[in-house]
C-alpha cells in the first residue's frame, strides 16, 4: 500500500477542457442536428460534466487508487462472517470467456444452452450441498436471498389462508436478518441465546406461535458455534406451522460435514461470495442463491432454469421456465449473476466432492488453531475467547479485559493491527459479546500466517501494556489516519462539487 | 496444530454436531478436476452459447452490446480492487473509497440529482427499492406504474410490494408512450409514487416534465428509471422534476453476462438522502487534516440500525460500479455526449433503413435515442430464427411480454452496431419476412 503523504485529488480535479481518452467510430449515416429526431424539450442542455482525461491520466490515477485499498491478495484477511478465502484467477479466466461474456441474456434458450446447462449444474450440486432439492439462483446476494426466502414464506402461508406476521432471529443474528424481515412486511422479535451461545430453548419456546411465520437461523452461528439442539428447534417450528430459514453466511463450515436440508431447514441462502471464492470486489458483485425443500418449491422466483427432456429421443434441452403460477414472480432482472455462477461452478468442478469436504474441515482445524494460539499469552488474558469449547470455521473474542485493564477498546486493536499488515476481524459484533472481535481465518491461509496474526496480537498487547496510547492513536502507517466519520455523516459530502 | 488445540483429529471439532445430522458420505458430486479440466469443462460450455462476439447483436431490452474499454479489464482485475471486502475499514479502503465517491458524483451528474448512492445489485431490483423508499418517505401505499416500465421492473415491484404491503395501478400506453390522461387519472392522494422509464421499454422518448406533474399535485414521489447511456443527449431526470432517478447500469462499463453481475444505480433528492437504500461513500479528514473518504450516513444501513434500516442489501456491487466509473472517465464529458449522439443517429437510420422493409412497419413515431419497436408481417419468433441462421439476433420478440404485440419486434443500437450491420439486417429481415408471410 502507499504509504501518507501523497495529495488525494479526485479524477475532477485532474480534468483539463479538451482532454479526453475515447475515441469512438464515425457515425457512417446522415448526421442531422438532433432536434430533428427528438424534440428540444426532450434534448439536454449541456452534457454531464464528467471529467476530461487522457488515457494515460485515467490508468495512473486509478492505480494510484489502487494502492490506496489492502486485499486479499495482499494479506490476511480473518474477517469473521465473510469468508475471505483465496480468490482462484482461473475463475476469471473461464468466466471472460466470450461464451460467456458476450452472452445476451435474452438470448434465445436454444442458442444459450451452455449457460442454461451450466446454471443447472450449479442448481443441482448447490442442491446436494444444502440438503434440498430446488433450487433459484435468482437473489443477487446474501440479503436478496434473504428477502426471498421471507417473500417465499409469506407465499407459502398465504396458501394455506394463513397470514402470519411475526418472524423470531437470534439476537447474534447478522443485521441483514431483521432488515430483511422488516422489507418482507414482518415484525421481527428476538431470541435470546443461552450460557452455551446457543439459541435459548426457553426463550424459543414461549416465543414460538401460530402467529410465527418463520425462525431465521445462522449453524454454525455468528458466535461460531454448532447449535446441537437443532433438530428440536426445527420440530418445535415446523409444529406451528412456521418455515425454518438458514442464513449461509456461514456455509464455508459445514460443506460435505452436514446439511441444512438434514437438519430440517426449508429455506437456505448460499453466498456464492464466501463459501464458493466469488471475489468480493470491494463490496459486490456476489450472489445469493437459495435452496428449498418441496413444499416452498411452488413459490419460487420466476424463471427457473429446468431440465426438459429432449423431443425425438434427441439429449436434454435447457430452458427458462415462467409458466409457475404459485411463484412469487422476480426478484430481479434476467437470470441473476451469472458471471458470479460460472466462477463458482468452476470452483466446486475444481474443489470436487472431496475438496469441499476439506475445505470445510480445513477451515474449522485453522479457527480452532489460532483460537488456541490466542488462548496463550497476554491474548488469552486479555482477549478470551467469548465461549469457551471447539468453534466451526470462527470464533469471538471479547476484548473487555483489554479494555477494562488496558484502556484498549476493540476498535484500537483493530486500528493498531493495520499498522501489522493485517486487516482486522469483524469487530462489535455480535453485539451480544462485549467489545467483540470475530475472527474467521479461512481455509486457504496457511499455519504461518495463522501464527504471524497470532504474534502481531501479543506484540500489540505487550506494547499497550507499556503504552496504551500507542493503539489508542493507531494506525500510523496508513494512507490515511483514523477518520472523522461522525462528520461524514452529520455533514454529508457525498459528490464533488464541480 | 491438531496438538496446539488438545485433539488428536479434526473429526473430534465436529463432534459438536449430532452424528445423526452429519452427512456421513462423500457429497454426490464429481471429484475435483485439474485447472486446465475444469477450463476445457467451462469452455465447452460457453461454445455452446451464440454471443456478440459470433453473431452480430441487436438484442436490447435493458441490456447492451456496448464496447467495454480495455483499461475497465485492467484496472478492475487488480488484486486491490477484486479481492477486498466492504471498505468497513477506511484507513485501508482509501481507493475504493473514493472510487465510490468518484461514481457517486458522475451518475449525480448524469442524472442532475444531487445525491447518489454507491449502488444496487441491478435496475429491476433497484425499482422495487424506490417503492419501499417511497411507502417509508409517504407513509402511502400505492404506485402507479406506466407500462413502460421494464417487464422486469414491474414484476420486481410486485414481488417486493406483496412483502412490505402496497398495491400497483398500471397505466397503458397509447401511441409508444404513456397515456397522459389515463396517468393523471390515476394518480390521487393515496399514491406513494409514480414510476416511469424514459425511454421507456419500446425505445420510446418520454415526456417525463409533463406525465410527473400528476405526482407533483398530488405529493406522490416521481421515480423515473433510465438507460445512462442515454443520458448525454435527453433532458436529465432531475431537471424534469425526479424525485428518484435509477436504473440498469450494464451499458456503463459492463459486459453482457447473460445478465449479470452488473449494477443498479440510485440517485435522489437532498429531501430524501437519509432514506436512501445502500452503502454511501462520504468526503471527511482524518486525524491529522488530510483529506479522506468513508462510508457515510451508515447509520441508515442494516449492520446499524438492523430492523430500522432503510433497506436489507450489504454486499452489493462495487467492482461494477467501479467499471462504470472508469468507462465513464474514457469517455469523458465530450465522449459521452458524442456517444449518445451516435446512438441517436444510427438508430434514426436504421429505423427508417428497417421501416421501408417490406412486411415491416413502426409500431410507434415516437422520438428514440438506440432502441425502437417494429411490428412485422410475419410471426416474429420463426423470423428471428431464420436471421439467427444469418448470424444476426435481429431484437427481441415484445410478444414475450406485451400479449398486444405479438407482432413486436423491439431492436438495439450500440456503437458497435455499424451501418453495414444495419444494413445487413435490413437484408436478413426482408428475406425472413418474406419467407415466413409466404408460409402464413
Amino acid at each position: 500500500m502507499n504509504q501518507q503523504g501523497e495529495a488525494v485529488t479526485t479524477i475532477f480535479e485532474k480534468s483539463k477542457a479538451g482532454r479526453r481518452a475515447a475515441v469512438l467510430p464515425e457515425a457512417g449515416v446522415p448526421e442531422p442536428p438532433l432536434e430533428e429526431l427528438i424534440p428540444a424539450k426532450l434534448l439536454r442542455d449541456e452534457p454531464p460534466r464528467l471529467p476530461e482525461v487522457s488515457e494515460p491520466e485515467i490508468v495512473r490515477h486509478y492505480n494510484r487508487l489502487s494502492r490506496r485499498n489492502f486485499d486479499l491478495d495482499s494479506g490476511f484477511y480473518p474477517l469473521g462472517s465473510c469468508t475471505m478465502k483465496h480468490n482462484p484467477r482461473l475463475n476469471e479466466r473461464v468466466a471472460a470467456l466470450p461464451g460467456h461474456a458476450r452472452l445476451h441474456p435474452a438470448q434465445d434458450p436454444r442458442r444459450a444452452q451452455g449457460a442454461l446447462e451450466l446454471m443447472w449444474l450449479l442448481q443441482e450440486s448447490l442442491a446436494e450441498i444444502c440438503g434440498l432439492p430446488h433450487v433459484s439462483l435468482q437473489p443477487s446476494a446474501g440479503s436478496h436471498g434473504e428477502l426471498a426466502g421471507l417473500l417465499l414464506t409469506r407465499a407459502f402461508h398465504a396458501d394455506r389462508g394463513e397470514e402470519r406476521t411475526k418472524v423470531l432471529a437470534p439476537d447474534t443474528s447478522h443485521g441483514t436478518n431483521p432488515a430483511s424481515v422488516t422489507m418482507a412486511g414482518y415484525e421481527s422479535v428476538k431470541v435470546a441465546t443461552n450460557e452455551r451461545g446457543g439459541v435459548d430453548m426457553d426463550d424459543l419456546r414461549a416465543k414460538v406461535s401460530d402467529e410465527v411465520a418463520c425462525l431465521m437461523l445462522t449453524n454454525p452461528n455468528t458466535l461460531g458455534l454448532f447449535d446441537e439442539n437443532i433438530a428440536e428447534m426445527a420440530a418445535l417450528i415446523h409444529e406451528a406451522g412456521g418455515t425454518l430459514y438458514y442464513d449461509g453466511a456461514n456455509l464455508n463450515a459445514v460443506m460435505g460435514q452436514t446439511r441444512p436440508g438434514d437438519m430440517g431447514f426449508d429455506i437456505v441462502h448460499v453466498n456464492l461470495h464466501k463459501s464458493f471464492s466469488q471475489p468480493h470486489g470491494g463490496g459486490g458483485p456476489g450472489a445469493g442463491p437459495i435452496a428449498v425443500s418441496e413444499r416452498i418449491e411452488p413459490y419460487l422466483p420466476c424463471p427457473q432454469v429446468v431440465r426438459r427432456t429432449g423431443d425425438n429421443g434427441g439429449g436434454p434441452f435447457f430452458d427458462l421456465d415462467a409458466d409457475r403460477p404459485k411463484s412469487i414472480g422476480r426478484l430481479r432482472g434476467f437470470q441473476g449473476n451469472f458471471g458470479v455462477f460460472v466462477r463458482s461452478y468452476a470452483y466446486i468442478l475444481s474443489l470436487g466432492a472431496d475438496g469441499l469436504a476439506e475445505a470445510s474441515e480445513t477451515a474449522v482445524l485453522n479457527a480452532n488453531y489460532l483460537k488456541a494460539r490466542l488462548a496463550e499469552g497476554r491474548a488469552g488474558k486479555r482477549l478470551p475467547v467469548a465461549f469457551d469449547r471447539h468453534c466451526m470455521h470462527e470464533f469471538v473474542l471479547s476484548g473487555k479485559p483489554m479494555k477494562r485493564e488496558l484502556g484498549v477498546a476493540t476498535l484500537d486493536l483493530a486500528k493498531r493491527l493495520l499498522d501489522f499488515g493485517f486487516h482486522p476481524p469483524t469487530v462489535y459484533f455480535p453485539l451480544l459479546v462485549d467489545e467483540a472481535l470475530m475472527v474467521e481465518p479461512t481455509e486457504t491461509e496457511t499455519k504461518e500466517s495463522l501464527d504471524a496474526f497470532a504474534d502481531a496480537i501479543e506484540r500489540i498487547l505487550a506494547e499497550a501494556e507499556e503504552d496504551a496510547d500507542i493503539a489508542k492513536s493507531a494506525p500510523y502507517t496508513t494512507p490515511v489516519r483514523r477518520l472523522d466519520e461522525v462528520r461524514a455523516t452529520r455533514q454529508p459530502v457525498v459528490r464533488q462539487a464541480l | 496444530m491438531l496438538a496446539a488445540i488438545g485433539v488428536d483429529s479434526t473429526a473430534e471439532l465436529f463432534e459438536q454436531v449430532p452424528n445423526e445430522l452429519r452427512l456421513n458420505r462423500p457429497l454426490d458430486l464429481p471429484a475435483g478436476m485439474s485447472e486446465p479440466e475444469v477450463y476445457e469443462r467451462l469452455a465447452a460450455l460457453a461454445a455452446r452459447n451464440a454471443h456478440a462476439e459470433d453473431e452480430v447483436c441487436f438484442l436490447g431490452a435493458g441490456m447492451y452490446d456496448h464496447y467495454v474499454p480495455a483499461i475497465v479489464d485492467a484496472i478492475t482485475q487488480r488484486s486491490e480492487f477484486l479481492t477486498p471486502y466492504t471498505p468497513y475499514q477506511p484507513e485501508i479502503s482509501q481507493g475504493g473509497l473514493q472510487a465510490m465517491f468518484e461514481f457517486q458524483t458522475m451518475m449525480s451528474e448524469l442524472t442532475a440529482l444531487p445525491v447518489s448512492t454507491a449502488g444496487l445489485y441491478e435496475g429491476p431490483s433497484s425499482v422495487a427499492s424506490a417503492g419501499y423508499l417511497a411507502t417509508g418517505a409517504t407513509g402511502r401505499r400505492r404506485f402507479v406504474v406506466s407500462c413502460g416500465l421494464h417487464p422486469h421492473s414491474r414484476s420486481t415491484l410486485a414481488t417486493y410490494s406483496a412483502g412490505f404491503g402496497a398495491e400497483i395501478e398500471e397505466v397503458g400506453l397509447e401511441g409508444g408512450t404513456t397515456d397522459p390522461a389515463a396517468l393523471a387519472a390515476a394518480v390521487d392522494g393515496e399514491t406513494a409514487a409514480v414510476f416511469l422509464q424514459s425511454p421507456n421499454f419500446l425505445g420510446a422518448v418520454e415526456d417525463v416534465e409533463t406525465l410527473g406533474a400528476a405526482a407533483k399535485e398530488h405529493g406522490a414521489l416521481l421515480v423515473v428509471a433510465c438507460d445512462p447511456m442515454t443520458l448525454g443527449v435527453l433532458r436529465p431526470p432531475g431537471e424534469c422534476g425526479a424525485d428518484v432517478a435509477l436504473g440498469e447500469g450494464q451499458p456503463l462499463g459492463n459486459r453482457l453476462d447473460f445478465g449479470g453481475p452488473s449494477f443498479g444505480f440510485f440517485c435522489g433528492t437532498e429531501a430524501l438522502i437519509r432514506k436512501l437504500p445502500g452503502r454511501i461513500a462520504g468526503e471527511t479528514e482524518d486525524v491529522d487534516g488530510r483529506r479522506g473518504f468513508v462510508l457515510a450516513l451508515q447509520t441508515r444501513e442494516q449492520h446499524i440500525r438492523r430492523e430500522k434500516a432503510t433497506h436489507n442489501i450489504c454486499t452489493a456491487q462495487a467492482l461494477n460500479a467501479l467499471a462504470a466509473t472508469i468507462h465513464l472517465a474514457w469517455l469523458g464529458r465530450e465522449g459521452f455526449r458524442e456517444l449518445g449522439e451516435l446512438l441517436v443517429r444510427r438508430a434514426a437510420y436504421a429505423r427508417e433503413r428497417l421501416a421501408a422493409v417490406e412486411g415491416v412497419e413502426l409500431l410507434h413515431e415516437a422520438p428514440v435515442v438506440r432502441e425502437f419497436a417494429l411490428r412485422l408481417d410475419a410471426p416474429v419468433e420463426r423470423v428471428l430464427d431464420r436471421c439467427a441462421e444469418q448470424g444476426i439476433a435481429a431484437g427481441y420478440p415484445l410478444g414475450r411480454d406485451y400479449p398486444e404485440h405479438e407482432d413486436g419486434l423491439l431492436v438495439a443500437i450500440t456503437e458497435r452496431r455499424s451501418r453495414e450491420q444495419i444494413d445487413a439486417l435490413a437484408e436478413a429481415l426482408r428475406v425472413a419476412v418474406a419467407a415466413e408471410a409466404v408460409a402464413v
